[in-house]
């Protein structure tokens, strides 16, 4: 599998760079919790934080000028373990400069289309709200509580209730994870695309419609295989979203996170136009081996390593 | 008591829900990405048996219940009450209808089993996955057929009423598999 990713991207003149694990920043993401590390240098000592994803290392080379690039490395997540899940994993990322999200997208299926051996039935692209729609009901845009409510009851999850509340992109995480995720992808490629701006994370607004993101999750078998945009290049917003995301953070009590000023530095020196998209390779392992578990995959998991 | 996060729930952990005592059966990390993690639980109510799913958001966490399986042997029946003795402390225990359930169709005075205590009450009995109980009333055995083929319905000493061959005949001792309820084999003395 690497030996053919390798080759797709160096047919397509796509360069291989390799970025630190470690590095004096964090992500900000609520939603992701990060390993630390002291950098011992006595009488100092500074805190390490090993990369969520390597995005931000990318973006400052993209940013230096580097061209399209592609890394295969580790990424670690705290706290993830699960049948999908495991804190140390290996990413597949690449971003391509000049890609608008549907050139990106097409590379996605030509990847899987060489990786799978063309196995895979005829890929699938489908917005966020449409498939939402489609097996839900519900409007993912707009939110009306007593809708929502109404069906997660049907649904006999009416746990949604009490942990969802008034947050919508609580109510999407919870609806797509257990009432659309399952049905994406039957042996093809499912692309959904057009992610609710509440869910935006890095991507860029839609220029046509701002309650949309250019944004992508990639599926096959229910498994959610992984994520892209159309990149947010604007430094002020950036760090509109990463002190946002630090004052979520701060209410909820989680560790605090350390704004990667050097990522914004490079962000404000001009992001060149650019798509990029990172795929979980264990998973896609997964699904080539039909394994049940993550750890099947694994030469030792979290419980062995 | 304990409390237990969703990172701690295994298969088998004792907890409280709804103020009933109940046993984690399995527990499935789900997270997207880049979104909020929840547990997908598959709980048993260990007081009515049912089982249920819950969700929970990842972190949460429950109180445990003061649930132990411990071995007993059955004593007698009382009429009202099963009374059943820990070997260990001598204790006696008694338990109605309603905590005995089906388990009383195949409890034989000093068997041993498993009482399930609750904050030290019976909660629950499941008898041993094969017991050897007398047949007290079946159709006579048909001459000549030792394979079985159809089977007739054969009462037990405790109540309980099983497919047997037709070979076997009233007051032999059969071995039956509790979990079933199913025939297993004749018990030569």
């Amino acid at each position: 599998m690497l030996q053919r990713i390798r080759v797709f991207f160096a047919e397509r003149n796509v360069l291989e760079v390799e970025t630190p694990l470690l590095s004096h920043a964090s992500g900000t993401d609520p939603q992701l919790a990060f390993f630390t590390s002291n950098y011992e240098t006595p009488p100092h000592s500074q805190l390490l934080f090993l990369q969520t994803s390597p995005e931000f290392a990318m973006k400052r080379l993209l940013s230096a000028g580097s061209g399209s690039i592609f890394q295969i490395c580790k990424a670690f997540r705290n706290g993830e373990a699960g049948r999908f899940h495991n804190p140390e994993f290996t990413i597949l990322e690449w971003y391509r400069v000049d890609f608008d999200l549907a050139e990106l997208m097409n590379e996605v299926e030509l990847l899987f289309d060489i990786l799978f051996d063309g196995r895979l039935k005829t890929p699938q692209r489908i917005s966020y709200q449409t498939v939402f729609e489609q097996f839900t009901g519900l409007n993912a845009l707009v939110f009306s509580r007593e809708d929502y409510s109404a069906f997660a009851k049907r649904e006999h999850l009416s746990d949604a209730i009490s942990i969802c509340g008034e947050n919508h992109a609580l109510w999407l995480d919870f609806l797509f994870s257990f009432c659309v995720q399952p049905h994406l992808g039957k042996n093809e490629l499912c692309l959904v695309y057009g992610y609710p701006a509440c869910q935006s994370s890095l991507a860029r607004l839609n220029a046509k419609n701002p309650l949309i993101t250019e944004r992508v999750e990639v599926f096959i078998n229910g498994i959610e295989l992984g994520n892209g945009f159309h990149e947010l290049s604007d430094a002020e917003e950036q760090n509109r979203r990463f002190d946002a995301e630090i004052e979520i953070r701060k209410q909820n009590n989680l560790p605090k996170a350390e704004k990667d000023k050097r990522l914004l530095a490079a962000l404000k020196n001009g992001l060149p136009d650019c798509s990029g998209i990172a795929l979980g390779l264990d998973r896609i392992l997964m699904v080539l081996a039909n394994s049940r578990t993550i750890s099947d995959v694994l030469s030792f998991d979290i419980s062995h390593a | 008591m304990a409390v237990y996060s969703t990172n701690e729930f295994r298969s088998g952990l004792k907890i409280m829900l709804d103020n009933d005592p109940c046993a984690i059966i399995e527990n499935e990390f789900v997270k997207p990405g880049k979104g909020q993690a929840f547990n997908r639980v598959k709980i048993r109510n260990l007081k009515t048996g049912r089982v249920i799913e819950r969700t929970f958001k990842s972190g949460e966490s429950l109180e445990g219940a003061d649930v132990m399986d411990v071995e007993m042997q059955y004593l007698y029946n009382d009429g009202d009450y099963r009374h059943f003795m820990d070997q260990n402390t001598f204790e006696q225990y008694q338990a109605d209808a309603k905590v005995v359930g089906d388990a009383g169709l195949w409890l034989k005075d000093q068997d041993m089993c498993t009482v399930t205590l609750w904050n030290d009450a019976p909660l629950a009995v499941t008898p041993g996955n094969f017991v050897e109980l007398e047949i007290v009333e079946t159709d006579p055995g048909v001459r000549g057929d030792t394979s079985g083929g159809g089977g007739k319905p054969a009462r037990l000493s405790t109540g309980a009423v099983v497919r047997v061959p037709l070979f076997v005949a009233q007051n032999e001792v059969i071995k039956v598999d509790t979990r079933t309820g199913e025939y297993i084999s004749r018990v030569k003395e």
